[in-house]
């Protein structure tokens, strides 16, 4: 069953926040960034580039020009299998574990499980540099969605479905 | 016990028994929810004839992990002596989990009877009933308690998870926890770690199940990843063989060169201290030492040393090829004589250098006023020191290129050693800016305790050595006439003497900065853990951070099925994990107490050998 809805996050972007109910006690949230936009990649590589033509005419070396080349396509290919993440996601599966997988704009995917019995509680924390919507574990705090950064709407929506799968969670007895 | 074999059931009328085997128990909020379980099912026996499942159960975690598939027909007495053959070998509590049944079409009622019937020759709590059929590739499963019921008389039915894994996957790879919080103790972590770590010591510690395949004529017929043939590799084999008295032999030759290089004639004094100055010795040193445990010939006890071996092995090998490289490199094109004429006159350049820069400070240095006596004694004293070295360059010089080529042919022991061979002979070139540093120093250390003391006595206290702190003390008056004369005169002199000082030491610190630079690159050479990373290139399973899971299947009716995979350790962790031990010691100053020392004009020591106190 999917469920679709659409969110703003802390700057002002758009967010898509995509709800698949697997069954009562696997549950996916899947939250896509606001894309990579054309407007400031055209900024940046004229920026650069005004640069490197001044340092050219100053100079008169065509070096600088192959040199600015170089560094547009790698700080390009840097930051789109680095830094900008496309979607991510956050899986339930109770009695099992909480997965948090982040897409990257190259197609890199980093996931990360934490098993259930590692997982004290989700809870959503206000702070104002941290990001909110962490699962507690005994000494560290791991924090969700970091770089979509929804807002609380968005997240009490997550957070309500997910206390429901941890209460079924605490409900059953883990020893038979 | 039934002594005759279960033969392969046949199909009778075919009524379909209705969905009893195809709906798990969904859990509503109306009714008391049941235990979640965990079916770990291999994805080579997705395609297997019907049959038993064999397997682990593990109660703490509700999960049940599937190892083989036994097919029909089969003798339960057989079956069972199997099992504990393998329970013994392996001290695995490898049992008989349910039945796996693979059909074309709906499931016959007999079958389910004659299914059913299994679960009392082969008791196990709770029982698994699998399911699939081909045609509709649908999955069904389903989990049955017969001694303790819900309520009695019905047994009671829980949910069940079927999570698929990759066998040969799961066996190869070791899994690497997260790091342990300083805070936690070691056996809080194992234990914690349990979950999933126990699948995959499920399935590593059962290798003695899959060792046999579908071709071998035994009693069982037994469906897991080997059972297409068990993989084996003719190279590997024979290297296996080769490797012992290989091992043997070199083990013997490097206990004798080790043996050599601790005999007596080694001790005669200045051989020890020369020795621990240069590093050479101390990479050659490190050199033997891994070489000593690559081929040592005890088996390696955990996968952890293994795998240092193993990237001992590639390092040494990798840097014995550079060398090789740099060797060939050298020894084309008369690089040697290129370089060898190249040395004297850049040695002569230098030391005219310095005798500029000695002129300059004997002048007016920078507008500032010296005071001219001192002055005239120190800049004569340091260019009569470059007079001599220009000396003795010049007397070196016809053998030079000798000195070089066989200097060269060391590179052949690796990149490493020609690189510590070439930081030696920097230290040695500049020789000549280190005794000027220390000389420097040394005045300059003496003049700032000189004027330390003095000014206290200038104050009327004293240096009270016995409670190691400052007292006032009444001195007489001949005291402090001299006192203050002496405390004047070495007030005027520091100028000059902290200018070379302070000239010396940045010539120094430059020198340092490139010898420090080899090293570095030294260090990493030896460090880098080739094996670890190559192996997290090409066989990314086999270095395990944890697991991630893809859902695959989620009809409503049909159980959840999961796809487990293996996460990759990142590279950086790898390199971090498996980082080999390097020789000598990173610096232990700080910038403060470096700049402390600088001021106080302590010499530094900007590596420590082994075995060398700090003067």
């Amino acid at each position: 069953m999917e469920d679709e809805k659409s969110f703003t996050d802390l700057c002002g972007g758009r967010l898509a926040l995509q709800r698949r109910y697997y069954s009562p006690y696997c549950r996916e949230f899947c939250l896509s960034c606001p894309r990579l936009s054309l407007r400031s990649l055209t900024a940046v590589t004229c920026a650069v580039w005004l640069v490197a033509y001044g340092l050219f005419s100053l100079f008169e070396n065509s070096m600088i020009l192959s040199a600015a080349i170089f560094i547009t396509l790698l700080g390009l290919l840097g930051y789109l299998h680095f830094v900008k993440i496309d979607q991510e996601t956050l899986l339930i599966i109770g009695s099992l574990g909480i997965q948090m997988t982040s897409y990257y704009a190259s197609g890199k995917e980093s996931t990360t499980f934490i098993e259930m019995g590692k997982v004290k509680d989700i809870v959503i924390n206000e702070a104002i540099y941290m990001d909110p919507v962490e699962p507690h574990r005994i000494s560290q705090v791991v924090p969700v969605f970091q770089s979509a950064k929804p807002r609380l709407d968005c997240l009490i929506e997550v957070y309500r479905s997910c206390q429901e799968i941890l209460a079924h969670q605490k409900a059953t007895p883990t020893s038979p | 016990m039934p002594s005759r074999p279960c033969p392969r059931p046949r199909p009778r009328c075919s009524q379909p028994r209705g969905g009893s085997t195809s709906q798990p128990a969904l859990s509503f909020p109306s009714r008391a929810p049941g235990m979640m379980l965990k079916a770990f099912f291999p994805t080579c026996c997705a395609s297997a004839d019907s049959g038993l499942l064999v397997g682990r159960w593990v109660p703490e975690q509700s999960s049940a992990v599937v190892l083989a598939v036994v097919h029909f027909p089969f003798i339960p007495i057989q079956v069972k002596r199997l099992l504990a053959q393998v329970q013994q070998a392996s001290r695995v509590g490898v049992t008989v989990l349910g039945t796996w049944c693979h059909h074309q079409q709906e499931p016959e009622e007999g079958l389910g009877h004659f299914l059913e019937g299994l679960s009392a020759i082969f008791t196990h709590e709770p029982w698994l009933q699998l399911c699939r059929e081909k045609a509709s590739r649908a999955w069904s499963c389903r989990a049955t308690h017969h001694q303790v019921p819900a309520t009695p008389g019905t047994p009671s039915e829980d949910q069940v998870m079927l999570i698929f894994y990759d066998q040969r996957k799961v066996l190869l790879s070791w899994l690497h926890p997260p790091a342990v919080l300083p805070d936690q103790q070691a056996g809080d972590a194992t234990a914690s770690a349990g979950g999933l770590a126990a699948v995959f010591d499920t399935v590593a510690q059962s290798e003695v199940l899959f060792c046999g395949d579908r071709y071998d004529e035994g009693p069982v017929r037994l469906s897991h990843w080997q059972s297409e043939g068990v993989e084996g590799s003719i190279l590997v084999e024979l290297a296996k063989w080769a490797s012992g008295p290989l091992c043997l032999l070199l083990a013997s030759l490097l206990s004798l060169v080790s043996a050599a290089g601790t005999c007596w004639l080694w001790r005669l004094w200045p051989l020890p201290f020369i020795g621990s100055k240069l590093s050479t010795c101390e990479q050659l040193r490190h050199r033997l030492e891994q070489l000593t445990l690559v081929f040592s010939t005890e088996k390696a006890q955990s996968p952890s040393e293994l795998m240092r071996k193993a990237n001992t092995l590639i390092s040494v090998l990798m840097d014995v090829i550079l060398g090789l490289l740099l060797l060939s490199w050298l020894h084309g094109n008369n690089r040697i004589g290129q370089l060898a004429d190249a040395l004297v006159p850049v040695a002569d350049r230098v030391a005219e250098e310095l005798q500029h820069l000695l002129q300059w400070l004997m002048g007016a240095p920078a507008g500032l006023k010296m005071n001219r006596a001192l002055d005239q004694v120190l800049g004569r004293f340091f260019l009569y020191h470059i007079h001599l070295w220009i000396s003795y360059i010049h007397l070196m010089s016809p053998f030079i290129e000798r000195i070089l080529w066989h200097v060269g042919l060391s590179a052949c022991l690796g990149l490493t050693v020609a690189l510590s061979i070439l930081s030696d002979i920097v230290a040695l070139l500049t020789f000549h800016i280190y005794c000027f540093y220390v000389y420097g120093a040394r005045l300059y250390c003496l003049k700032i305790y000189g004027l330390s003391s003095l000014w206290r006595l200038f104050r009327g206290k004293k240096w009270n050595v016995l409670r190691q702190r400052v007292d006032s003390c009444s001195y007489d008056l001949d005291q402090l006439f001299i006192g203050t004369l002496l405390f004047t005169i070495l007030v005027f002199l520091l100028p000059t003497t902290a200018l070379y000082y302070l000239v010396f030491t940045l010539l120094r610190l430059l020198v340092v900065t490139v010898q420090g630079l080899i090293h570095l690159l030294v260090d990493l050479i030896n460090s880098l853990p080739l094996y670890s990373l190559g192996l997290r290139l090409c066989r990314p399973y086999r270095l395990a951070a944890g697991v991630k899971f893809r859902v695959l299947e989620h009809k409503a009716g049909r159980p959840l099925c999961l796809l487990m995979q293996i996460n990759p350790l990142p590279y950086s962790r790898v390199a971090h994990t498996y980082r080999l031990p390097s020789c000598g010691c990173p610096p232990k100053h700080s910038w403060g107490s470096l700049c402390r020392k600088l001021f106080f004009g302590e010499l530094i020591y900007p590596w420590r050998q082994r075995g060398e106190k700090q003067d």
